[in-house]
């Protein structure tokens, strides 16, 4: 068990390496850097000249595009990364570290909100689903769920924002507090109800698009095992429809719904990028996009390893659930 | 006044059972194929004997089994299970009474379930339809492992730690625990070795000779239900051949697919000389089978009248029905 886990973080330390070798060399390529989006105005008026530009191109350690020049400025990247600064963000003037601190919560609650969501609308409907196969209520369920998750985000987001923002004026439209009320600031729970009632869309919207998947992989899940011989032993001891169900069906369906569910926890600090543009709620995707349009190497640098650390440690955690939660696994 | 003892001593009637499954859900056209998995089949157990049920693979004796218990429902018939007609007891009731006729598995493998440890998959329904009383209930469930030749420790492991023959005692234990008066036991031994068999095997005539269990046991290796059958029916294409008591059966096999699988048994002595009866082709399909009898495509004997009409199954020794046209039909 602790050789495997030596060997997975072994692994994954490689992994985080290539990733972010790729990531730096295309962030360094991108043909309008940081300084360019910044000084393009002020060039053309004739405020700042070329020089400047280069001048402050080298200030921060943008000037040297040739191959030698990136991978040097990646060793620096790397140095001061392995010795935990993740550096100090162009746009945002704040150390990396300190941005991604601050605004990964708003994202996290959002995404775990609609992940407990999608948990407790996801499996129930999947098993009732697998249950009644070819039903009625099967087609109906698959189809919306078939709807939600190939929607693309963006656009359930518009579609939401003008039925019940716009045409109903039941939800705001954008943002996460209401700018035309002032709260004193010892009025907590009134601020706080402000902003749920501002994240009721983007969580819909995450929910829908989710809820889908795992009503789906539910309902796969279960008809493999109501169709394998144990549950025709169950029924043949006489146990209830309702014990079939869940003591022999669900609980054997539980080791790939829990497996693939905890791995997408630490997927839920990434942030929902598209979604949190649209509502222009300022959470961790948010941030990374603009950060992502104006060449902010040191930003998208740390979001990006930081993604790559949660998407590692989900495998990671997921290949643990599945030990936990099947006897017949044992991890070497 | 003393009791009656009940008059019907057969434990198990099966009349004109029939089994058919639509071979497409979309079908467009009206007459909807079907796989006649068991055509028309009619047998009696009698009470603590064992019938053996032989025949190709796909010739319906899983179906069979299956139909008796109401693992699934069925087509048409009846199957009467100690004076009760199975198929028109509603889910709920029938449910109460699954106990009283159980059934093992071909495959030990796939039919315990992996998550739950083996006392519990012995047990569970044994508190499901409390056999026992709860104080009595693990002391109960160790001594139905003892008398399967399960050690006690195994309680807590998970199925997949034992082996095949194990695991196939698990399922044994599993069934007779409930207290059953009939075990439907399908194919139980074709998935273990041939020594592990043996063991088995003498473990479901002991727990027969202890506790007088009805089995029906269904089989394709003869050699197995010679050894354990009261009785024996020989099924191909969903319809019974030939049924009879095992003596006859061995002795004079009347029809001619009958004495076709005999001739097949392998003899341990190499100077015997055998005369084998090779049945060439392959089993026609159950959607479309052979018009008259079934087996004709394949007989050596086949006659004129044979794709005509098909031969009913009828009497012609003591306890002993064949369906051939081979012999007076009328």
């Amino acid at each position: 068990m602790w050789k495997y886990l030596l060997k997975r973080i072994g692994l994954a330390i490689i992994i985080l390496l290539g990733a972010s070798a790729l990531i730096y060399l295309l962030s360094m390529l991108m043909p309008a850097d940081y300084i360019d989006n910044q000084t393009s105005a002020a060039l053309q008026s004739g405020a700042m000249t070329m020089e400047d530009v280069m001048r402050l191109k080298e200030l921060y350690g943008l000037a040297d595009k040739s191959f030698g020049g990136i991978v040097k400025s990646y060793i620096s990247w790397l140095k001061s990364t392995i010795s935990g600064d993740l550096g100090f963000s162009f746009l945002y003037g704040k150390p990396v570290t300190k941005v991604l601190s601050e605004y990964i919560w708003i994202s996290f609650m959002i995404a775990f909100i609609s992940y407990i969501l999608q948990i407790a609308i996801g499996i129930p409907m999947g098993i009732k689903a697998s249950v009644s196969q070819y039903s009625a209520y099967d087609y109906t369920v698959s189809v919306f769920a078939m709807m939600g998750t190939a929607l693309p985000s963006f656009f359930l987001s518009a579609l939401l924002m003008n039925v019940f923002a716009i045409k109903l004026g039941i939800f705001p439209l954008q943002g996460l507090t209401t700018a035309t009320t002032v709260f004193a600031p010892d009025e907590h729970l009134k601020i706080l109800l402000d902003k749920a009632w501002h994240l009721v869309l983007p969580i819909t919207v995450l929910t829908l698009l989710n809820v889908g998947g795992t009503m789906k992989f539910t309902r796969t899940n279960m008809l493999e095992v109501l169709n394998s011989d144990y549950i025709r032993t169950a029924r043949a001891k006489g146990l209830s429809e309702k014990a079939v169900t869940y003591k022999h069906a669900f609980r054997n369906t539980m080791i790939p719904l829990v497996t693939s569910l905890s791995g997408m926890l630490p997927g839920l600090f990434g942030g929902a990028m598209i979604t949190e543009t649209v509502f222009a709620i300022p959470g961790i995707g948010y941030m990374a996009l603009r950060a992502t349009r104006q060449g902010d190497i040191p930003f998208i640098m740390g979001y990006n390893m930081f993604l790559a650390i949660l998407t590692v440690a989900g495998m990671l955690i997921s290949d643990i659930m599945y030990m936990v939660v099947d006897p017949r696994v044992k991890l070497s | 006044m003393e009791k009656t003892k009940i008059e019907n001593d057969y434990i198990l009637e099966v009349k004109n059972l029939k089994k058919y499954y639509p071979v497409s859900r979309f079908s467009i056209s009206k007459n909807r194929a079907y796989v006649k998995a068991v055509d028309d089949v009619s047998f009696k157990i009698k009470r603590g004997t064992t019938m053996g049920l032989v025949g190709e693979s796909g010739c319906g004796k899983t179906t069979v089994g299956r139909s008796l218990l109401r693992l699934h429902d069925i087509t048409d018939g009846q199957v009467i299970f100690d004076g009760k007609d199975l198929s028109k007891i509603p889910e709920g009731r029938l449910r109460k009474m699954r106990p009283q006729m159980q059934m093992i598995f071909q495959d030990p493998y796939s039919s315990l379930s992996p998550r739950m440890p083996v006392g519990e998959i012995i047990g569970e329904a044994v508190k499901e339809h409390n056999i026992v009383p709860k104080s009595e209930y693990r002391s109960y469930i160790l001594k139905v492992m003892r008398d399967c030749g399960l050690q006690p420790q195994y309680f807590y492991r998970y199925p997949h730690e034992f082996s095949g023959g194990q695991r196939q005692r698990i399922s044994i234990a599993r069934a007779v625990a409930l207290k059953p008066k009939f075990i439907v036991c399908d194919e139980p031994l074709s998935a273990l070795d041939v020594s592990i068999q043996a063991q088995i095997i003498n473990l479901m005539k002991d727990l027969q000779e202890q506790y007088g269990y009805t089995y029906l046991f269904i089989s394709h290796d003869l050699s197995v239900v010679e050894y354990i059958s009261d009785t024996i029916g020989v099924m191909y294409l969903g319809s019974m051949m030939e049924m009879g008591d095992k003596k006859r059966i061995f002795e004079n096999p009347m029809h001619p697919y009958t004495k076709a699988l005999l001739s097949a048994v392998p003899v341990s002595d190499p100077d015997v000389k055998m005369n084998r009866i090779i049945l060439s082709g392959d089993i026609p399909s159950p959607v479309n089978p052979p018009s008259g009898c079934k087996f004709r495509t394949r007989c050596q004997n086949c006659m004129d009248i044979c794709a005509k009409k098909a031969p009913k199954l009828k009497e012609y020794e003591d306890g002993h029905l064949v369906a051939c046209h081979l012999y007076s039909q009328d």
